[in-house]
């Protein structure tokens, strides 16, 4: 089929940054849309111009660096998928299709399709961990979990860290994100004893970063390729509003 | 080159404890003014990075991914073996020890296998800490599920995402070490060279992959974490970015390369589409725990699945292997569907794929259950054909996965540089010639958790090391030399773009030196490859410049090693006569056609040294001695 793509080219930060149009003659079907990318990319260095840079790794949904938006949605319209997993099966011949990179403050341009995402890891250093030395452990089964626990942790455990959400939220939020963290950690008895920490650690962490706050418009739940619901950010708003109301825990124990 | 794997004294059982014993222990205070450098932050990387930091080393982690969430462990989907015998079947370290020697067909050394199975069980211990949702019975306890190559159910797992959720972890911890101050993370890093002076290993040469500066950092040792080569196959089921240049670049400085042949070609992957394919999908292998693979009886019945009869169906794992069954190792299981689509067997387009069929297992257990089991690789499934498994059986064809050749180690994990450490599949060190289903995650977390920080104490406590600067002369030579090698990648400027030449490349090893070789295809190859190298250095095409994010030239980088290593891959397949694991040699079969070994001469391990310039490797052979087991003819019969 024949398809007419604009993509955002963006040399460099500092560049103002233009779409491009491609018309491209022979897709397959059957093709991946960073497949179709990909022959797109031959045939321009084939013409001495610089392919379209965009971030990829696995290429099968689970790494999280790919994502862009397609036609204006994170990922394309295709529900529970990352772009890499998103097939020309679902185009028609003569379609447009507008590409263009994460719109988010928080996200700044680095060239093309491609994003810093770094705030993410920022947040994740604050508290987004158990904190376990290694050899520490009990014996795995010394602490038995409800299979719907467990099960409710790993909805919110698979979020691959794409950005989907805060490039779809028009406050540009990073809520989906954290309170999936938060809520993964928190659902499980090995979570408990961070648990306030981590959710005042997490949130000022996110909010030092430049992303907005949630007014519960839901978009980042309905483009999440992980279907993350937002339950998970009323569990970060409940850990939060408990530890930033208490204020700080006092201090127990005799003081030497 | 003097090989010595410092394998401890004493029994088997006994050797890792014995040799904890006696290892030498760097004092706390000591360990602050240590520096340590991590390349790679997969299962065996980040494990180390954040163990390390625990242990209060200073440890720089470099990744050229854009966070050291993203290293291609997130993509193993099945599962994680250890010892646990929760499920009462009889399992213990020895049987898990044992069945990973076996399925490495005997191509291992036992010390290492058996420390990994011993650790196995702290490894479910801490990642359960850590708050890995590993799927778990009614009873709140946790579930497991079989895999190939085992009679006994010891994989725990979490969904069809357990390399994900481990990383996750590892993630995790390297963060809480990365807010304690003991861990800094350098993404979008790549290395690109090391730095070895008066004979130790010093440093990394890195490039920015977003500025393009080349950089120099030292350290008091250095550990490669980077992963297998299996894209030198162009299409395999590695991230698109997995390469062997950190390796490459050791082995080159003097890093003896073990094993470079024996790679695994996964049995259950979705079958090519079409000739723009960029890579390979797996599914999961335990798949096979309830699929029934089989082909028509009839050599080109292009009949639809559903209108093939019973009795004109050749489930042919389970009749070849009536006590595994569908359930033989992945070598076994890939050459037979390899086998069956080269008589004319295959089904689907282009004939090169096999079926797994659902239908008995949905009809046993309800679709209700398969879907609670495989649902997302279901989905997966329908997503990449557009088919419905529910409905139709799938296809399946073997893809290159996983490479258990890699940098010789001790059993220090060690490589013959000093100061030089090599973990997970980087390594070479516990698969022997195949590696089982559910055991990658195990030896990446083992080496990374609890090995390493017991190891590299005892190496650091006895070197004596000098300071050393970025600006040492030595690190200012390599810096030149990287920005030489890229200023040339970028001045070739000639018509064939980076994919064409890599996709060229990985053709001709999956013919030759894919699931199975011959002496003359091997011999054939070896000369393409270096006629293929020579147009890639004198007609290669990379867009673009030096001083930006420049994802031609890192690719570019990337297979001109590949281009290398592929020689000696064909080298080393082409000098062990004989089959066994994955490395199977069509002069050398039983009758039945089956992999046949030749223990009298190649019960070892053969090691590779770089020649220096342009002068043919070195190759040398770690006997493998076995005292516990004995070497038989793996039967899965």
């Amino acid at each position: 089929m024949k398809l007419t793509l604009h993509v955002w080219r963006q040399r460099n930060p500092a560049d103002a940054g233009a779409f491009a149009t491609y018309e491209l003659e022979d897709v397959s079907t059957h093709m991946s849309f960073l497949e179709m990318l990909d022959v797109l990319n031959q045939d321009l260095i084939a013409k001495g111009e610089e392919p379209i840079a965009f971030e990829h790794d696995c290429r099968e949904g689970i790494c999280g660096s790919c994502g862009f938006m397609v036609n204006g949605v994170a990922h394309g319209e295709q529900p529970g998928v990352t772009v890499c997993q998103l097939h020309m099966r679902h185009f028609k011949d003569g379609d447009e299709v507008t590409i263009e990179p994460w719109r988010a403050k928080a996200f700044p341009i680095i060239k093309d399709l491609v994003v810093d995402r770094s705030a993410f890891d920022r947040i994740m250093h604050a508290g987004g961990f158990i904190t376990v030395r290694t050899g520490s452990a009990p014996d795995a089964n010394a602490i038995p979990i409800t299979t719907e626990n467990v099960e409710h942790a790993m909805d919110f455990a698979e979020c691959i860290g794409c950005g989907a959400c805060v490039a779809s939220c028009p406050n540009g939020a990073a809520m989906l994100f954290v309170g999936a963290k938060i809520a993964h950690l928190g659902l499980l008895p090995q979570g408990q004893p961070e648990r306030a920490a981590r959710a005042l650690r997490m949130v000022e962490a996110m909010e030092r970063e430049a992303f907005g706050a949630c007014s519960n418009f839901r978009a980042c739940e309905a483009v999440c390729p992980k279907e993350i619901s937002i339950s998970g950010i009323a569990r970060m708003n409940k850990d939060f509003r408990r530890v930033a109301l208490a204020g700080p825990a006092p201090a127990r124990g005799k003081r030497r | 080159m003097k090989l010595d794997a410092r394998v401890p004294g004493g029994p088997l059982a006994d050797k890792w404890s014995r040799l904890r014993n006696d290892l030498k222990l760097v004092s706390p205070a000591n360990k602050r003014k240590r520096s340590i450098i991590v390349v790679g932050t997969g299962l065996a990387g980040g494990a180390a990075a954040a163990a390390l930091g625990e242990l209060g080393y200073k440890v720089t982690a470099f990744c050229y991914q854009d966070s050291a969430r993203r290293a291609h462990s997130i993509a193993a989907q099945g599962g994680i073996n250890a010892a646990k015998n929760y499920q009462n079947d009889g399992d213990t370290i020895y049987r898990l020890f044992y069945d990973t020697i076996k399925g490495g067909d005997y191509r291992s050394r036992e010390a290492n296998v058996y420390r990994l199975a011993e650790v196995s069980n702290a490894i479910i211990d801490h990642c359960v800490a850590q708050g890995i949702p590993f799927a778990r019975e009614y009873g709140g306890y946790l579930a497991n599920r079989s895999f190939g190559g085992a009679q006994v159910s010891r994989t725990f797992y979490a969904r069809g995402q357990t390399g994900q959720q481990l990383l996750l972890g590892a993630y995790a911890s390297l963060n809480a070490q990365v807010a304690a101050g003991n861990v800094t993370v350098r993404p979008r890093t790549e290395m690109l060279d090391l730095v070895v002076i008066d004979g130790r290993a010093r440093g990394v040469v890195t490039r920015d992959l977003v500025s393009g500066a080349v950089e120099c950092h030292v350290g008091d040792a250095v550990l490669l974490a980077t992963g297998g080569y299996s894209n030198v196959y162009f299409l395999s089921t590695n991230a698109k970015g997995c390469n062997v240049t950190a390796i490459w670049r050791a082995f080159k400085r003097g890093a003896a390369f073990a094993n470079p042949c024996y790679t695994q070609i996964h049995p259950t992957c979705i079958p090519q589409a079409g000739d723009y394919q960029s890579k390979l999908t797996l599914m999961s292998e335990s798949l096979r725990n309830d699929g029934r693979v089989w082909v028509p009886k009839a050599v080109g019945d292009q009949r639809e699945p559903g209108d093939i009869p019973e009795a004109e169906r050749d489930y042919y794992l389970e009749r070849i292997y009536p006590s595994f069954g569908n359930l033989v190792p992945r070598d076994v299981a890939s050459r037979n569907a390899k086998k069956a689509c080269d008589e004319g067997r295959g089904v689907g387009p282009g004939r090169r794929g096999v079926y797994l069929d659902f239908a008995d297992a949905i009809g046993r257990l309800g679709e209700h259950v398969i879907r609670a089991r495989y649902g997302n690789l279901f989905d997966m499934y329908q997503m990449i054909t557009g088919e419905n498994p529910y409905r139709v059986p799938m296809r399946i064809y073997p893809a290159p996965h996983y490479t258990m050749g890699g940098l010789w180690v001790d059993y220090y994990l060690m490589s013959t540089i000093p100061g030089l450490f090599v973990l997970g599949e980087a390594n070479f060190s516990d698969h022997g010639a195949n590696r089982l289903g559910a055991s990658a995650l195990m030896q990446g977390l083992a080496d990374g958790y609890f090995i390493i920080p017991y190891t590299l104490g005892e190496y650091l406590a006895g070197a004596k090391l000098e300071a050393v600067g970025a600006g040492h002369d030595v690190c200012r030579s390599v810096v030149a030399e990287v920005e030489a090698r890229t200023a040339k990648l970028l001045a070739i400027n000639g018509s064939r773009t980076v994919d064409s030449l890599h996709r060229e490349l990985g053709m001709l090893m999956l013919d030759e030196c894919g699931m199975s070789r011959t002496a003359p295809g091997l011999t054939a190859a070896i000369e393409k490859i270096r006629s293929l190298r020579d147009s890639f250095w004198s007609d290669v095409r990379v867009p673009g410049e030096g001083a930006d994010l420049n994802q031609e030239l890192e690719k570019a980088g990337r297979v001109a090693d590949h281009l290398e290593l592929a020689e000696l891959m064909c080298r080393d397949a082409l000098q062990r006569n004989e089959s066994c694991g994955g490395h199977f040699r069509e002069e050398y079969q039983t009758e039945e056609g089956e992999a046949l070994r030749d223990d009298q001469n190649f019960t070892n391990v053969t090691v590779w040294e770089h020649g220096g310039g342009d002068a043919p490797p070195r190759q040398h052979t770690e006997d493998l001695i076995f005292e516990t087991v004995h070497p038989t003819q793996r039967s899965y019969k």
